[in-house]
């Protein structure tokens, strides 16, 4: 079985370029507000993220605003990227960015509304099941398929939609490393870091001979236990026009795993509910 | 704008009829009050050929909680009659209306109520900008706008798909007086050598409206004659250059479902232009509505306006008044009562319903899942409640029925949607299965249809009942014996029913979805097999469900349509529709394709 590849030091800073992207998201938050444009936001991100010392984007910045934030009527995926749709009042948003800095990769997954939108806080408010039921199954080391099963009959019995399966391949989530390639920085493919895709290209083939996959998704590459190293999980959910994700680093050790850090956005919130 | 002192023609009764005269860009209105005037206002206007006289069952019954105010219309009655074609315009007619109003209720908006033509002209006044400042409320029967008609046209012949086509026919064949009404001489003529001596027996023999001494009025012959212009100086223009005509005024519609002259279907997408739209049917003639069923209209105007005044004195500020009112009326779409409602297509067909603004009742075997679908209903519309009932025990159902005819009422719309799915061939499954299937898949039906439909035909307004069948109910398999026995049953009993409930105007739709992506796969049990086995062929059945991808809000988007529609079975996905087309061409096919060894 594969080793936990990272050193505590290594975590430290993968968590530290979390931090700094959530920040970013948050700067980008309290920004926002109605008449801007989902290229207006993802032009804001990046410069935060760039003034905060960021060299390279794992993908670059998205922004989805309305029924766009649960992908309704996606059907290539060059519906990703951010596009000339205007933020209104009511209206739910979502941010989504992956820095690196150094090669440590954060990728990062922001929710928030402007306004009062009921179904937004409802969906926010069930997004913490999702990242207790993730965390529980992956310690019981189930196989990623199943637990990609188990949240998929979760989000049945809430009544919503598994929006993370419109995400090219199906995937909730996917590994991340540490990137070491020597390629242009800044430079990307289709949203895609050039980095990246020659990192993800090798894990891609080094892993399928291992039996296992990168990419975490419910078929049949996943049936494995969870390999140790970090993942980026985002469970996507939606309902009706509105749709909401966390995307956070998840710590898988040989034994054991644990959220990277709980001092994030969603988390905080949920903490300021349930003492509310 | 002058008016006459009143002219009150009894005591300080409530019932007792005042007559005031309202002067009105040219013309004397004939203005008839009830009621103490200190409550809220109710402006009933009447249609063609009638005069105030047509509201008096109605009016009658409201007067005893409302100021009802009814006038004759411009050329009508005992009002004044205008010159020219002209001044039979709509604006006018709205004016006149407008008047009225501001005479009767100078300080408070008043509830508008109307009727035929009368309908028309209040649409005009309803939709003028700045309309909700005299005007509370709107309920109309039987009288689209016709701006908004003119669109409706418009959309019809610039997408003519069949069933388009097929409502400008129907609509068309219905409106053949109005092209009459535009031929000169003929229809004057008509009216005056012998339609208005044979009227009692038209309205007899066609609308089931019983002769009555005073009705119609002894003025009929000429009202008849002067109300053409209203025809003639209408319907043209606007029909032809139909004007953007929205309103936030909230609007009752009360569609007549007998309705000789006005489809139902004349107000399908109406939402566009009154996005504060509560719906209602009543199971009546265009004129049996008003001369038969006066107090049922009354009871539904009450309720309505009730609804609306309530909203308003709640609020203390004026500033919120808007939303509030707003709240209650999303409140006053129909009742839905939807079975098994805690997943598949009953949770997406009580979501669906919650979307148009109706308020859901949703029952399951599971109350936990009921609550939360009731809890997402609530978030896309009025506050829906759950309740757990098991549907193949006769007695829990009727107690059920009993309970949300107390607590919310008698509903409008019942999908009778439990069910579960068996797989087994016929020598396989035990009696104990069979039984299990036919309790819950054609049992639940039967409770259902049995405690609400009595509810339902007693109260006569009318309603909806739709049956979940199944593709299986006529697609034969020799692996689905009981459960396409079960809902072959249903189709039958949908069948049956509807006959026996055509007359009380409550319709019934069999739904036939096919392979739709739902947890019946998962806990649908099989015939002769271990519980490993078991577990195996569900996930292989989830599998092959899920592939398909046929999303249950699909399903529930064709029970909403077939609810509005009254379409009587509904085949829903590709495959269910292609197989009842093939046991029609060819059911020995069918019978073959039973043998194969599915599942």
């Amino acid at each position: 079985m594969q080793t936990f590849p990272f050193s505590a030091r290594d975590l430290d800073r993968f968590r530290e370029v979390q931090q700094l992207a959530y920040r970013c998201a948050e700067q980008v938050a309290a920004w926002i507000e109605p008449g801007v444009t989902e290229r207006q936001a993802t032009a804001k991100l990046r410069r935060c993220l760039v003034a905060e010392g960021v060299q390279d984007f794992f993908h670059i910045p998205f922004a989805w605003f309305g029924d766009r934030t649960a992908f309704r009527h996606f059907h290539t995926p060059l519906q990703f990227f951010a596009g000339g749709r205007v933020l209104r009042e009511g209206m739910p948003y979502v941010l989504d960015c992956a820095p690196v800095v150094d090669g440590y990769t954060a990728d990062i997954g922001y929710g928030g509304k402007v306004g009062a939108n009921p179904i937004w806080d409802r969906l926010a408010l069930d997004l913490q099941i999702y990242r207790e039921l993730i965390l529980r199954e992956v310690r019981a080391r189930k196989p990623l398929n199943e637990v990609y099963a188990a949240v998929d009959a979760q989000i049945a019995a809430h009544g919503y939609d598994n929006r993370h399966q419109v995400y090219p391949g199906r995937v909730i989530g996917h590994q991340v490393t540490r990137t070491v390639s020597r390629g242009p920085a800044g430079v990307n493919v289709l949203g895609f870091g050039v980095r990246t895709l020659q990192t993800l290209g090798r894990e891609l083939i080094s892993e399928r001979l291992h039996g296992r996959s990168p990419l975490w998704a419910d078929g049949r590459s996943s049936a494995h236990a969870p390999t140790p190293g970090l993942w980026a999980v985002e469970p996507h959910i939606g309902f009706r026009e509105v749709g909401i994700k966390f995307e956070e680093l998840l710590v898988v050790t040989e034994d054991d795993a644990y959220w990277l850090d709980d001092d994030l956005p969603h988390v905080r919130r949920w903490t300021l509910e349930a003492a509310a | 704008m002058t008016t006459d002192a009143t002219d009150a023609t009894g005591s300080t009764d409530a019932h007792a009829t005042r007559r005031r005269t309202v002067h009105s860009a040219g013309v004397a209105l004939a203005v008839f009050e009830q009621g103490d005037p200190q409550a809220p206002t109710l402006l009933l206007v009447h249609g063609y050929p009638d005069t105030h006289r047509v509201w008096d069952d109605v009016a009658a019954d409201l007067a005893a909680d409302h100021h009802v105010v009814r006038y004759d219309v411009r050329g009508a009655g005992e009002s004044g009659v205008p010159a020219r074609r002209e001044e039979y315009r709509l604006e006018l007619l709205a004016a006149d209306l407008l008047a009225v109003a501001d005479t009767v209720s100078p300080d408070r908006p008043v509830h508008v109520v109307a009727h035929d033509w009368g309908s028309l002209q209040s649409w005009e006044a309803v939709t003028e900008p700045g309309a909700e400042r005299r005007i509370a409320s709107y309920t109309t029967m039987s009288g689209p706008c016709l701006d908004h008609m003119g669109f409706w046209i418009r959309h019809r012949l610039r997408r003519p798909t069949p069933r388009h086509l097929r409502q400008l026919l129907v609509q068309g064949a219905h409106s053949w007086y109005i092209t009459a009404f535009h031929l000169p001489f003929l229809a004057p003529a008509t009216w005056r050598f012998g339609l208005a001596r044979a009227w009692p027996r038209v309205l007899n023999d066609l609308e089931a409206v019983t002769p009555r001494p005073d009705h119609p009025q002894l003025t009929l012959r000429q009202d008849a004659i002067r109300g053409i212009e209203l025809y003639r100086a209408n319907m043209r223009p606007r029909l032809r250059h139909p004007r953007e005509r929205p309103t936030e005024i909230p609007v009752q519609l009360v569609t007549l479902t007998r309705d000789r002259y006005v489809s139902g279907f004349l107000s399908e997408g109406l939402e566009r232009w009154v996005p504060r739209l509560t719906r209602r049917e009543l199971n009546a003639t265009h004129w049996s509505a008003l001369l038969e069923k006066g107090a049922v209209v009354a009871g539904m105007v009450r309720e309505f306006t009730g609804r609306i005044e309530s909203g308003e004195s709640g609020e203390s500020g004026e500033a919120g008044e808007e939303g509030e009112e707003g709240e209650h009326l999303r409140n006053g779409g129909s009742l839905v009562v939807v079975t098994g409602g805690g997943s598949g297509i009953g949770r997406a067909t009580a979501l669906a319903f919650a979307e148009q603004g109706s308020r859901v009742v949703v029952c399951d075997l599971d109350l936990a899942a009921a609550q939360r679908t009731a809890e997402l209903a609530s978030l896309l519309g009025p506050v829906a409640t759950a309740y757990q009932v098991d549907v193949s025990d006769g007695p829990a159902v009727d107690a059920f029925a009993l309970t949300v005819a107390a607590a919310h009422g008698v509903p409008d719309v019942l999908v009778n949607n439990a069910g579960i799915g068996h797989s087994g061939t016929f020598l396989q499954t035990t009696e104990k299965e069979w039984q299990r299937v036919l309790d819950v898949n054609l049992w639940g039906v039967i409770h259902g249809c049995r405690a609400f439909g009595t509810l339902m035909a007693e109260r006569g307004e009318g309603g909806h009942i739709v049956n979940l069948a199944s593709a299986a109910a006529y697609l034969p398999s020799k692996m689905l014996a009981a459960y396409a026995t079960s809902k072959a049953a249903v189709l039958m009993l949908s069948d049956c029913l509807r006959a026996e409930l055509a007359p009380t105007g409550i319709g019934v739709s069999a739904i036939c979805p096919g392979i739709v992506n739902t947890n019946i796969t998962r806990t649908s049990t099989f015939s002769g097999l271990s519980a490993a086995e078991q577990a195996a062929k569900q996930a292989r059945a989830s599998k092959l469900y899920a592939r398909r991808g046929f999303p249950p809000e699909k399903v529930a988007a064709e029970i909403v349509r077939a609810v509005r529609t009254r379409k009587p079975v509904v085949p829903v996905t590709f495959e269910a529709k292609a197989a009842r087309l093939i046991g029609r061409i060819s059911p020995g096919l069918l019978r073959l394709a039973a043998r194969l060894d599915l599942g």
